[in-house]
């Protein structure tokens, strides 16, 4: 047992031990639940210190077998790309327990415990290097988020669960399909074999066939992402869930679509990603545009922040399928300022409902002058998540934005659009909620920041500043696990390449750009 | 072979389940008048340990695997499997039935031993190598079961579910015996094995048509005992109106073994003309699964919504049985262990809240349930989970098993549709779900009495067994799929 199998087995065990304690501990329950995803944190940094930079391939492997027949393991490990989410699932676990310590007294035994089980649940999908593993992690997220949305949401929660639940659910079913089938080619489950299997040609899978199961699995992940026009979900879900359930999901759950997408899409299905690159991307780009221009008119805080994650999240497929080195690493530090911003901004509107209990923009006005340290942090939130440069999405979007223009330098002009959009939308919502006119409903309910409340967003702020500041710090790893999927994702395509091109929206460019010096070795390990 | 009177130790050893259970059932008769006013209980207790010592027996009988009583019975892996399954059901049908028949009065010598001689048919019938035990069997199993069904003379419901269920039922039993006859009168025997020889020495096409007839026939009348669509309509009316224990009892115990015969027979006899079978299966999954699972979207009765299910995931394994191959069989099987053990613990909870005379089993009746008895809810919970078919529960593992053999078989779209249809699925099981923690609790709810030590015990051990089949399938798992080997 290494360290990543206990960062996948502690929130477990504090879910069994949350259940068992009586319900009238209602605080030691909560102690727990904060003192579990705490340690799981502080182990999880052990991840990023024991982390070898320059490695290819997973590390903290451990690889057990779980079921003798079909062979199924319980492989998990990392690579840079997986590293980050992991600590990012971590990192926001006991934010979200802390920000709910005095909205959640309902049942409090329970919403403990299903965020437990739901951190379990998002590390394990992170780790799992075994398809069969892998789907059951996908799976296990589910439950604990529907019950969050349920039970604790606001008036139209049950609508949104069930939404959601039934949304994914369809979703997965196809992409269990398609396990199983690669499986039946393959005769294994574990994803390295697998890659190797499709690399080498071993697993035979016709044009179609490829086309299909992509298709299988990218209807899965873009569901989850959410991609245009699947998305319908995601506003319901994401106003009526509870505040800590909207930072879950935003900051950690849509990832596990676009980690699905770069994990296994690209790799295992290397032609067909590129064939149907071009949809994609004109299905991110309206996403983009199209997420923004509702964000920009609506009337209830927590739906414009919803709206602004389609949007964010449109930019994280462009770089993914921009098919380039700094596209996708733009795309995945991406999904991590995503993680960041938006899941401070869903924190702070929290706390602004739990003031004020509403979440109209037209019942706020003038907030800066009775909660100054509040506004203050909700500016650096906006700005964070406009794109200023210093602050964290700037550096992603500026990269998704640089690749895509390697790729295909109209996509870039379009998806530029939404950082201008964004701009409009947030700071107009800024403007209308913390400036002006201060209302008496306000003025008596709004209190500036309590110690709790300090220490939910600090540790959000510091990380948007350091993002944004140093991205040295993060960035290498991640190029190198991109640079190998990349190699990995156009071994089958050499043949293509020399294919002239014969619509304007051809596939991008195959020959990759420079990449970083420390990507240089990066080739599949022919395990 | 020269006639004996006294069979052989071994035979008399292969046949023992079905000895202790028909002894116990006649125990529990002759028992009855002298304890039936004094310990209602005695009766449960009685045949729960009839049932242990059966689950030895077919160990024991497992022991010794082989042919009996002049090949009429046959006892492998496979047979043990089912039988030890539906002795299992026996065991978790009385554990409900306690409190069922203390809240309802009625007399509770007679009922145990009904069930205890069904459960003997259907031990019977899964370790059957002729069509005439196989007859046999199935009437032991389908007349205590009719009996079961009205049990409660003076319900209107009980009269009306009995009656349906036996007047459709004899007229299944009918097709099934058409079709032996005319095999009979095709190959000249009744024994599977027999008749699979003559098929494969002769070819099937020297008794064109009447060995497909005769197929068909039967499976007519298979279909109808596992509710499979479009032979499926007596079940929602049968299962709402019968009394709860014996609604679960007949969706699970009598299904399982009519399943486990309808798998031999079609495997092993008809392999030779699986080319005919095949796509009546390929149908009837199809329809089961897709008019199941639509029918209880829009269900407001408990029991009703649960039969719908039922006949959905009869439609499961039928998948199973399209894919016709070793994999298939063993997917089959443990799916419907999975699934008895589901049904059964969402059965349970049913029992429960219904109340006297089963006023309470509505779908909003639940409201609340995770307020008031936060356990039962999460146990309910579990089981609505593994009937969705979400991982590290049973239910998930045993579809999983089931589209992996049909997608092995090349059956792509009924695979897929498959999975679609327990997306479907998804949305009735999560109106359970939503009504029990997301609404407040109803009078039901607020008047509602503790859970009795036999019905939690009926609540937890499927829970376990749901858990342990989806965690560690493993050895379930590997006995299924040796176990398949016997059948084909």
């Amino acid at each position: 047992m290494n360290l990543l199998d206990l960062v996948i087995a502690l929130p477990a065990l504090g879910f069994v031990l949350a259940l068992l304690m009586p319900r009238t501990q209602e605080n030691a329950i909560k102690m727990l639940a904060l003192g579990v995803s705490l340690a799981t944190f502080v182990l999880s940094l052990g991840l990023v210190n024991g982390f070898q930079s320059g490695q290819t391939g997973q590390q903290f492997v451990t690889d057990n077998i779980w079921i003798a027949s079909p062979e199924i393991h319980w492989h998990v490990g990392i690579d840079g790309l997986s590293l980050w989410l992991v600590i990012l699932s971590t990192f926001l676990t006991p934010i979200a327990i802390l920000l709910s310590w005095k909205a959640i007294h309902d049942r409090a035994k329970e919403f403990s415990a299903f965020v437990l089980l739901l951190e379990f649940g998002l590390v394990g999908v992170f780790a799992a290097w075994d398809l069969f593993l892998f789907y059951v992690f996908w799976e296990v997220v589910l439950v604990p988020m529907y019950f969050l949305i349920g039970i604790w949401g606001h008036d139209r929660r049950i609508y949104a669960a069930v939404k959601f639940f039934l949304y994914t659910m369809a979703g997965s079913v196809l992409m269990l399909a398609g396990i199983i089938f690669i499986y039946l080619r393959v005769g294994t489950f574990d994803y390295v074999q697998i890659l190797a299997a499709i690399s080498s040609g071993h697993a035979m899978l016709t044009h179609t066939e490829e086309t299909l199961l992509f298709l299988a699995f990218f209807l899965a992940f873009a569901i989850k992402v959410p991609l245009f026009p699947l998305h319908t979900w995601l506003p319901d879900a994401h106003v009526e869930a509870p505040t800590a359930g909207s930072v879950m999901l935003a900051s950690v759950m849509l990832k596990m679509g676009t980690y699905g997408l770069v994990r296994f899409c690209l790799p295992m299905f290397p032609t067909a990603a590129r064939e149907n690159a071009s949809w994609i991307v004109a299905l991110a780009i309206i996403g983009i545009v199209y997420g923004g221009l509702v964000a920009l008119v609506q009337p209830n805080m927590k739906k414009l922040v919803a709206y602004s994650s389609v949007s964010h999240l449109g930019f994280v497929v462009l770089g993914i399928f921009s098919f380039t080195q700094i596209g996708l690493d733009g795309a995945v530090y991406q999904m991590l300022n995503h993680g960041i911003s938006t899941g401070a901004l869903f924190l702070l509107v929290g706390f602004l409902y739990e003031r004020r209990h509403s979440l109209a923009i037209a019942d706020f006005g003038g907030v800066a002058t009775v909660a100054p340290w509040l506004s203050i942090m909700f500016l650096v939130t906006t700005l964070a998540s406009i794109g200023l440069p210093t602050l964290n999405n700037f550096v992603g979007e500026f990269m998704v934005l640089q690749g895509s223009a390697q790729a295909n330098f109209s996509w870039t002009v379009f998806a530029s659009l939404g950082v201008i959009i964004s701009a409009c939308y947030m700071l107009w919502m800024y403007q209308r909620v913390f400036f002006g006119e201060t209302n008496e409903e306000v003025k008596h309910h709004v209190p500036d920041l309590s110690l709790r409340e300090w220490a939910c967003v600090i540790p959000l702020v510091v990380m948007m500043v350091w993002m944004g500041m140093y991205s040295q710090s993060f960035l290498p790893v991640v190029s190198e696990a991109n640079a190998k999927i990349l190699d990995q994702s156009k071994m089958n395509v050499p043949l293509r390449v020399a294919a002239p091109r014969m619509t304007e929206h051809a596939p991008p460019d195959l020959s990759r750009p420079p990449v970083t010096a420390a990507a240089a070795g990066g080739r599949a390990d022919a395990r | 072979m020269p006639a004996s009177f006294a069979p052989s130790a071994a035979d008399l050893l292969r046949y023992a389940p079905e000895t202790v259970l028909t002894v116990a059932g006649t125990l529990l008769m002759v028992l009855d008048p002298l304890f039936a006013k004094k310990s209602p209980k005695l009766f449960g207790h009685l045949s729960i340990a009839a049932f242990l010592v059966a689950i030895v027996a077919a160990f024991q009988a497992n022991g010794a695997q082989g042919l009996a009583f002049s090949n009429l019975l046959i006892v492998d892996g496979f047979a043990t499997y089912f039988r030890v399954l539906v002795l299992i059901i026996g065991i978790v049908t009385v554990l409900l039935s306690y409190r069922y028949l203390d809240r309802e009065q009625a007399e509770t010598g007679e009922y145990h031993a009904l069930l205890l001689f069904s459960v003997s048919g259907q031990c019977l019938m899964v370790a059957s190598n002729d069509l005439m035990m196989v007859f046999i069997g199935l009437e032991i199993s389908s007349i205590a079961t009719y009996i079961l069904a009205g049990y409660l003379r003076d319900d209107k419901r009980n009269n009306e579910a009995a009656l349906k269920y036996f007047l459709l039922g004899s007229f299944a039993t009918a097709f099934m015996l058409y079709g032996v006859a005319l095999i009979y009168g095709a190959t000249g025997t009744t024994k599977l094995d027999e008749i699979r020889a003559a098929l494969l020495t002769r070819g099937a096409d020297a008794w064109f048509p009447m060995v497909g007839i005769a197929a068909a026939l039967m499976f007519v009348g298979l279909a109808f005992k596992v509710s499979a669509a479009p032979f499926q309509v007596w079940a929602p009316d049968v299962y709402q109106g019968a009394p709860a224990p014996v609604s679960v009892f007949m969706a699970t115990a009598p299904k399982a073994a009519a399943f486990a015969i309808f798998l031999r027979i079609f495997t092993t006899a008809f392999n030779q003309i699986a080319g005919g079978w095949e796509p009546l299966v390929w149908i009837s999954a199809l329809l089961s699964m897709t008019i199941g699972n639509f029918a209880a979207l829009t269900q407001t009765n408990l029991k009703r919504m649960l039969a719908y299910s039922s006949i959905a995931h009869a439609g499961y394994v039928l998948v199973a049985l399209a894919s016709h191959s070793d994999d298939g069989t063993a997917g089959a099987m443990f799916y419907l262990a999975a699934y008895a053990l589901m049904n059964l613990g969402a059965f349970a909870v049913v029992i429960h809240i219904s109340g006297k005379g089963e006023k309470h089993v509505r779908i909003e009746d639940l409201a609340g349930l995770a307020r008031r008895q936060p356990v039962t809810a999460a146990l309910l919970t579990v089981f609505l989970l593994s009937l969705i078919g979400v991982p590290l529960t049973g239910g998930f593992f045993g579809k999983f098993y089931i589209f992996r053999a049909a997608l092995q078989s090349n059956l792509v779209w009924l695979a897929v549709l498959g999975l679609l249809n327990s997306a479907v699925a998804a949305y009735y099981y999560l109106r359970l779900l939503v009504v029990m923690y997301m609404h407040e609790p109803g009078d039901v709810v607020e008047n509602l009495e503790p859970l009795t030590p036999g019905l939690r015990a009926a609540l937890i051990l499927p829970a376990i067994g749901i858990f342990y089949l989806g965690v560690a399938p493993g050895a379930v798992l590997s006995f299924a799929k040796l176990s398949s080997s016997f059948v084909r």
